[in-house]
């Protein structure tokens, strides 16, 4: 029981991170119909600037304190993040207003792919630590119920509060903010947002910056953990089937979708993994993804459109 | 000049519906194939063989598959790579299973299993489109994927997890050097050629098309989508799990699940995209733009005497990669199929503009 318990405790923290990417993909498909291929990039390319700005920064402007150059570091790579967007928008969104969804799909995989190769010919493709004071330690649970306790990083805890915060301050944003209002109204209906004067091209903008600064987020907590690499970039094809599980529009269901995918994905591994002979993970999200669409193509909170084939 | 028509005049249905109705376009045909099989051969370097040719052609005939789903039928699929696998597994399997299996053989049934697997991926497509179809796909990548890997069967419990095939001989004439492996793979990529020509300006392929202009309005004109797409998936994936099968045999002689991983999947997208979405000679197009840039990129330092280190060069070609496949998708949807038919346009003409 106490093994279970902590199969599920690391699933479930795994998934929380799964599903601050998958944020990022719900955020630019809710206010402008694209699936983001490049979301995974941008974790890489956010996390990758971070990390090397954090490195330079101390180096540069003879910091002692290491908050300090961490703070500086996030500004930064938040300040590039939004260039990012801003490029985005000019040079590729704004260029294939009204194309089909399937064309949206390439272009970000081009883009992903030009961020990939930009983010490690700028910064390096070595691996790179990002320490921003995260405790390491482990924590033992419940040592009075189970035997051993229920190992618990106390790491993983913290990220989880992040990303909670991170949630309930999003959704805020969308729901209090005349800014966000406006973002609703665009994801709703480009056309009649642009008719009553909210202007596209901003939007679009401030949404890929928003999914910049969850791709940072993503990026430091990932990147603290494991150390900032190219691989980061494939984690994110993990939150594909996040965002199908839990429907492309919806917050929540990206947060739920991360944890059912967390959780199903560890204890799958632990449990149903040994018949098959092991790393069933690499394909237990898809094909979870895979049968939930067969029967429930809008995911656990999408929208449901119809739209018979 | 070079394209006139005047005087060409087709006085038969035959002659008009014929795959290059002008006669220019047969004699540049005709001599294209006469210098690939006859002076390509004799007098190309042997590494030209190995690093250029061989990849280009099979990547070609994969392109080619993939090109009918995703240009002609318009179902996106992120699990190229997945079926390239199954073609060259089963392919495998067939060939140390069975003995004395003609490699031909083996090679077409690995293509026979691509097609069912291909067509079980593609029954999602029924319900689902675009966005969800690519992740169904990338679902069929992973899993098989996975299973080459860890399914001891598939690879005849061969300790490494790699896979190897030697010695294989056609109708009694080896397979060996690069000349040959070239002349092999040529033959099947002319036939395939051929084949997807003809299917695509048939009423098979103008059925894809309908699915993929407008599905509804095409299941109002009498067109059976579930057949419609499933054929596409169907053939695709034959075509498809052929050039695995030779990816795996010809080209690389052993291999492992590694070989068709995901980036295979993107790069015979990327392929499909730069050559022309919808279009036979795109996929050429295409693959040769492919293969050929990342080994000019290699190069192209060294020629000009600035050396670059490879990390270096690998991520410039990810960014060119990138940056071309949104130069294309906004400027040249059609890829550079359409710039080439741009050309023949003004070659009618030339070189008097109008």
């Amino acid at each position: 029981m106490g093994f279970f318990l902590e199969t599920l405790f690391g699933g479930l923290m795994a998934g929380m991170l799964y599903s601050l990417i998958a944020l990022g993909f719900v955020l630019i498909f809710k206010a402008s119909g694209v699936f983001n291929f490049a979301q995974g990039a941008m974790v890489l390319f956010a996390a990758l600037a971070m990390a090397r700005f954090s490195e330079w920064f101390p180096k540069l402007l003879a910091l002692d304190s290491k908050l300090l150059a961490n703070l500086l570091a996030i500004v930064a790579a938040m300040l590039l993040m939004v260039v990012v967007a801003w490029v985005i928008e000019r040079l590729v969104l704004g260029k294939l207003v009204n194309q089909e969804g399937v064309t949206l799909l390439m272009a970000t995989l081009g883009i992903a792919y030009f961020l990939d190769g930009l983010g490690q010919t700028l910064f390096g493709n070595a691996i790179y630590k990002i320490d921003i004071g995260l405790p390491k330690d482990p924590l033992f649970l419940m040592e009075s119920t189970f035997q051993g306790g229920i190992l618990v990083s106390k790491e993983d805890l913290y990220a989880a509060a992040i990303a909670g915060v991170l949630v309930a301050a999003l959704s805020l944003f969308f729901q209090k903010t005349a800014t966000g209002r406006a973002l609703r109204a665009v994801a709703d209906d480009h056309q009649a947002a642009q008719s009553i004067g909210i202007p596209l091209s901003r939007i679009w903008v401030i949404v890929w910056s928003i999914a910049g600064f969850v791709a940072l987020v993503a990026g430091i907590i990932w990147g603290s953990k494991l150390g900032v690499q190219f691989s980061l970039s494939l984690v994110a094809l993990k939150a594909l089937p996040v965002v199908i599980l839990g429907g492309l529009t919806s917050v929540p269901g990206a947060i739920l979708g991360g944890l059912i995918i967390g959780v199903g994905e560890k204890l799958s591994e632990v449990y149903i993994g040994p018949m098959f002979g092991g790393g069933i993970e690499i394909w237990f999200a898809y094909v979870l993804a895979l049968v939930f669409l067969l029967v429930r193509p809008q995911g656990l909170f999408g929208e449901k459109i119809i739209d018979r084939v | 000049m070079l394209y006139r028509e005047n005087g060409q005049f087709k006085t038969s249905y035959r002659a008009d519906q014929q795959i290059f109705p002008i006669a220019q376009d047969r004699v540049v045909m005709a001599l294209l194939l006469v210098f690939a099989l006859a002076v390509v051969p004799l007098v190309m370097p042997e590494y030209f063989f190995r690093a250029v040719l061989i990849p280009f052609l099979i990547l070609s005939l994969a392109a080619l598959g993939l090109n009918i789903l995703v240009g002609y039928c318009g179902q996106i699929s992120l699990g190229t790579g997945a079926f390239m696998a199954v073609g060259a597994y089963a392919a495998y399997n067939f060939q140390v299973r069975i003995e004395g299996m003609p490699l031909i053989v083996s090679l077409l049934m690995g293509g026979v299993c691509a097609t069912v697997v291909g067509v079980l991926f593609g029954i999602p497509s029924l319900r689902i489109k675009g966005l969800y179809l690519a992740v169904a796909t990338l679902a069929a990548q992973f899993f098989i994927d996975w299973s080459f890997l860890r399914i001891k069967w598939f690879t005849n419990d061969s300790s490494s997890g790699s896979v190897s095939v030697a010695g294989m001989n056609v109708f009694g004439l080896p397979i060996d050097t690069p000349v040959q492996k070239y002349l092999f793979c040529l033959a099947f990529l002319i036939v395939f050629g051929l084949l997807a020509k003809n299917l695509v300006r048939g009423h098979i392929g103008r059925e894809w098309m309908a699915i993929r202009d407008m599905d509804v309005a095409a299941a109002v004109i009498g067109i059976r989508p579930v057949y419609a797409k499933l054929s596409a998936f169907a053939v695709s994936s034959f075509i498809v799990g052929v050039a695995g099968a030779l990816w795996g045999f010809v080209h690389l002689g052993s291999w492992e699940p590694a070989a068709f991983n995901i980036d295979r999947s993107f790069q015979l997208l990327f392929m499909v995209i730069i050559g022309g979405l919808g279009s036979i000679m795109g996929s050429f197009f295409g693959a040769a733009f492919i293969v050929v840039l990342p080994i000019v990129l290699d190069n192209l330092p060294y020629w000009f005497g600035i050396p670059i280190d490879t990390a270096l060069a690998a991520h410039l070609t990810y960014m060119i990669f990138g940056a071309l496949i949104v130069f294309f998708l906004i400027v040249e949807p059609h890829g550079l199929a359409r710039l080439w038919s741009t050309a023949k346009e003004k070659l009618r003409l030339w070189p008097f503009p109008h």
